[in-house]
């Protein structure tokens, strides 16, 4: 079980004094799935920047944490009692995906020339590796130290006996995860993103969930740009991220349709830079009916 | 950039490339350029008079003309001074045509080319490697089986003795002459060593054949000269690799290649240059394609403090075809100018070039090309892809691509794009893992891989392990 804990989180733009965040406080555990509503520009996104440590907001209070616990990543690796809580804030993004973190993207990266066996293979063994380094007893560390070696197959497909998950592994765990979100095979072999529909790229974010396992999926607008058929596919990826790995789920969306599919546990609705208010299921076909002004009034008493 | 980060990259380099054994030269001319070193030169190799005589008028020449300046964007050579390098050294060792047995090599030459993999490689994956230590060829061997098909692969010095007629028909006569520019003048005065490589009408030789040169000593020049005659109908796939340790003071490499690809012959030539910072390599390449003949050059830049390559093919038969594939890659303090020449002189002919450049830390890296289609050449076809990858706002890229076209029946496409990395980009690979470092070499990776798909295997391997290394620690 982990649990991210985001209090009173102020977030300006780096570049700018701007304030988006004004002290936003928000729990989410594995195995829940929160929905964050809200209208344009009332600082969802950036939550889920500053959440996975995008380099262009700084965060001026506050504090986004994450609670592991002793068995979070298996038998292997034993968390101490003193690393059980992490502050993100001080990790980089990729450590931050080692500690469990997961961020999908509203407007994925395209990156030409990378295949996605490639890359979300190298990314599964960097977070492995990564994971081992944060988790370190101090006495072993020159243990870890392992020589390139060199390719051994196409070296577009990355050194073979190279991370923990070696190339032909890879390939199965790759093809079980495509197939359970009904893609092409084609897509192993496609470049990541490069190309790819609206739709596809988000089903694509959803796969990478699938194979990297997080603690904590943050999905910003999953459910733009997809028609009934996908919507219904990613939302059933997104429920198997919960049902079979108890991955949590923070759900940004602005329509209550994908919640349709993707039941949530609780729902938020953040206002100028905050969590107005919170609620169960009902609040989101409320906020369907009504608007957010409704939100506005019932806060602050004005529309 | 740290600074324990900088320790880490010049370690790693070295132990790869640079690391420097004592020089041991049996000869060793003096600095700069006189009639008297030249002399020296010729006499040391036993030369016949013609090809002292050769060397004399390039170095009338190499007096005459100026150094090259008026180019736009021009890299600078202001530091480098021709009357200081040493142009001739030749390394202590018995067999003056080199051995075909690594184990009869003086220990350091050996441990030097067993670091460089030389001889590993030549197990594995050719049909023949030559290898040169600063001035002269030291090991040279080709598998029997070629030999008996008649393929000549001796160092260029053997090939004036031995093949005087080829040599002296084909050695900076028609294909790259003295008088080309101021470094080919210079190189027709200095040469030493280099390969020569004859295919017989109809032979295929199946693996390719390497050369490696190797700049030991400290302020030297290397002048290598190659040359390749493709028969009529035959095949050959050549690849050179280069590299030197650091100096505090410069050197220079100033190769000359010519081939001649014959009727419906097909010659590869590839080069992988890494040579070490403190070098300035001004080369001269060029090959002359007979009819449907065709030739391919592959070029990896990562070396050098100064390049300045642009081989050149002249298409002068009826339905010949040229390819350029060329990766160049800067960093701190590099300047690497390069690109492609190619000219269409006659009917049905086609080229293609693409160059991909990566710059960073401040580094340069400039497409200069020309694509020259004359009148008469009809349904000639030429394609050009340029595409440039920045860093960071401190490094440049510039693309200066030409196109002379006389004939009005032509196919010709362009196109270029530049690009800085973008920080979205990095930040996605990170949020999935990748630290840093390695999403950038992953976006790089993928920028070449188009390029990189199409090479032999063992070349695009030790290619990326280039660019992986020069990326190393340096990026931040």
């Amino acid at each position: 079980m982990a649990r991210l804990e985001l209090s009173n989180l102020h977030a300006e733009v780096a570049e700018g004094d701007e304030q988006i965040l004004e002290g936003v406080d928000l729990e989410v555990q594995s195995g829940e799935i929160h929905a964050l509503m809200g209208p344009n520009g009332s600082g969802k996104s950036t939550t889920a920047k500053v959440i996975a440590g995008h380099p262009a907001y700084e965060v001026t209070e506050g504090e986004v944490l994450l609670h592991l616990e002793d068995d979070e990543f298996g038998e292997d690796i034993e968390i101490d009692e003193d690393q059980r809580t992490w502050n993100l804030l001080d990790l980089e993004p990729n450590e931050r995906a080692a500690l469990g973190i997961f961020l999908g993207f509203q407007y994925p990266a395209e990156i030409e020339g990378v295949t996605m066996t490639n890359f979300l293979r190298t990314a599964l063994n960097a977070k492995i590796e990564e994971r081992e380094e944060l988790f370190e007893d101090e006495d072993d560390e020159d243990e870890a130290e392992e020589d390139d070696e060199g390719f051994e197959n196409s070296p577009m497909e990355g050194p073979a006996d190279e991370g923990e998950v070696g190339v032909a592994e890879f390939q199965g765990i790759l093809q079980e995860k495509m197939e359970q979100l009904e893609m092409d095979e084609k897509f192993a072999q496609r470049y990541l993103n490069a190309g790819f529909s609206g739709g596809e790229k988000k089903q694509n974010e959803v796969l990478q969930a699938a194979i990297l396992e997080p603690s904590v999926a943050v999905l910003d607008e999953i459910d733009s740009g997809l028609d009934i058929d996908r919507l219904q596919d990613v939302s059933e990826g997104i429920n198997a991220l919960r049902d079979e790995q108890g991955t949590g789920i923070l759900q940004i969306t602005h329509y209550q349709r994908i919640l349709d599919y993707v039941e949530p546990d609780h729902v938020h609705v953040m206002l100028d830079g905050q969590i107005a208010k919170s609620g169960g299921p009902e609040l989101a076909e409320k906020l369907e009916d009504k608007g957010y002004d409704w939100v506005r009034e019932d806060v602050y008493g004005t529309a | 950039m740290s600074s324990d980060q900088d320790h880490l990259k010049e370690t790693d380099t070295e132990a790869r490339f640079e690391f420097k054994k004592e020089e041991n030269s049996a000869v060793r001319s003096g600095k700069g350029l006189t009639e008297e070193v030249i002399r020296m030169i010729s006499e040391d190799k036993d030369e016949p008079d013609w090809m002292l005589e050769r060397r004399l008028r390039a170095l009338e020449q190499y007096h005459n003309m100026p150094m090259p300046s008026d180019w736009p964007g021009m890299p600078d050579l202001s530091e480098l001074d021709v009357e200081e390098i040493i142009p001739y050294i030749r390394p202590d060792v018995d067999k003056r045509e080199g051995v075909d047995d690594w184990t009869e090599l003086p220990d350091e030459i050996q441990d030097t080319f067993d670091k460089l993999g030389i001889p590993e490689a030549e197990k594995n994956a050719l049909s023949g490697v030559g290898a040169q230590y600063e001035s002269e060829v030291v090991y040279q061997n080709m598998q029997e089986q070629w030999e008996e098909k008649g393929v000549i692969f001796c160092n260029m010095d053997e090939a004036v003795r031995e093949h005087p007629e080829l040599v002296k028909e084909h050695f900076m006569t028609t294909c790259v002459p003295p008088s080309d520019n101021k470094f080919a003048a210079l190189h027709g005065a200095v040469w030493s060593g280099g390969s020569f490589v004859y295919v017989p009408e109809d032979v295929t030789v199946e693996m390719p054949v390497q050369a490696y040169f190797r700049m030991n000593s400290e302020g030297m020049g290397q002048f290598e000269h190659t040359l390749i005659i493709a028969e009529e109908g035959s095949e050959v796939h050549y690849i050179e690799g280069c590299s030197a340790p650091k100096y505090g003071t410069h050197n220079l490499h100033s190769g000359g290649v010519e081939v001649f690809v014959g009727e419906d012959a097909h010659v590869q030539y590839s080069t992988v240059q890494n040579w070490s910072k403190n070098t300035f390599n001004l080369n001269t390449k060029r090959a002359i394609c007979e009819e449907n003949g065709t030739m391919e050059w592959v070029s990896g830049s990562m070396g050098s403090k100064v390049t300045m390559l642009y081989p050149c093919t002249i298409l002068k038969g009826r339905g010949s075809t040229d390819t350029h594939i060329t990766i160049a890659l800067a960093g701190e303090g590099q300047d690497i100018d390069t690109g492609a020449k190619v000219y269409h002189n006659a009917p049905e002919t086609s080229s293609t070039i693409e160059s991909k450049s990566i710059s960073k830390d401040g580094g340069r890296t400039n497409y200069r090309g020309l694509v020259h289609i004359a009148d008469g050449a009809e349904n000639a076809s030429t394609a050009v892809e340029c595409d440039a990858l920045m860093f960071d706002n401190e490094s440049t890229s510039d693309t200066m691509p030409y196109m002379e076209i006389e004939e009005s029946k032509v196919d010709v496409a362009h196109e270029a794009t530049v690009g800085k990395i973008g920080d979205e980009d990095i930040f996605y690979l990170q949020s999935r893992g990748l630290d840093d470092d390695d999403a950038k070499k992953m976006i790089v990776a993928g920028f070449i891989e188009p390029i990189t798909e199409e090479l032999p295997i063992e070349y695009a391997v030790e290619l990326n392990r280039l660019i992986e290394l020069e990326m190393e620690g340096s990026l931040g």
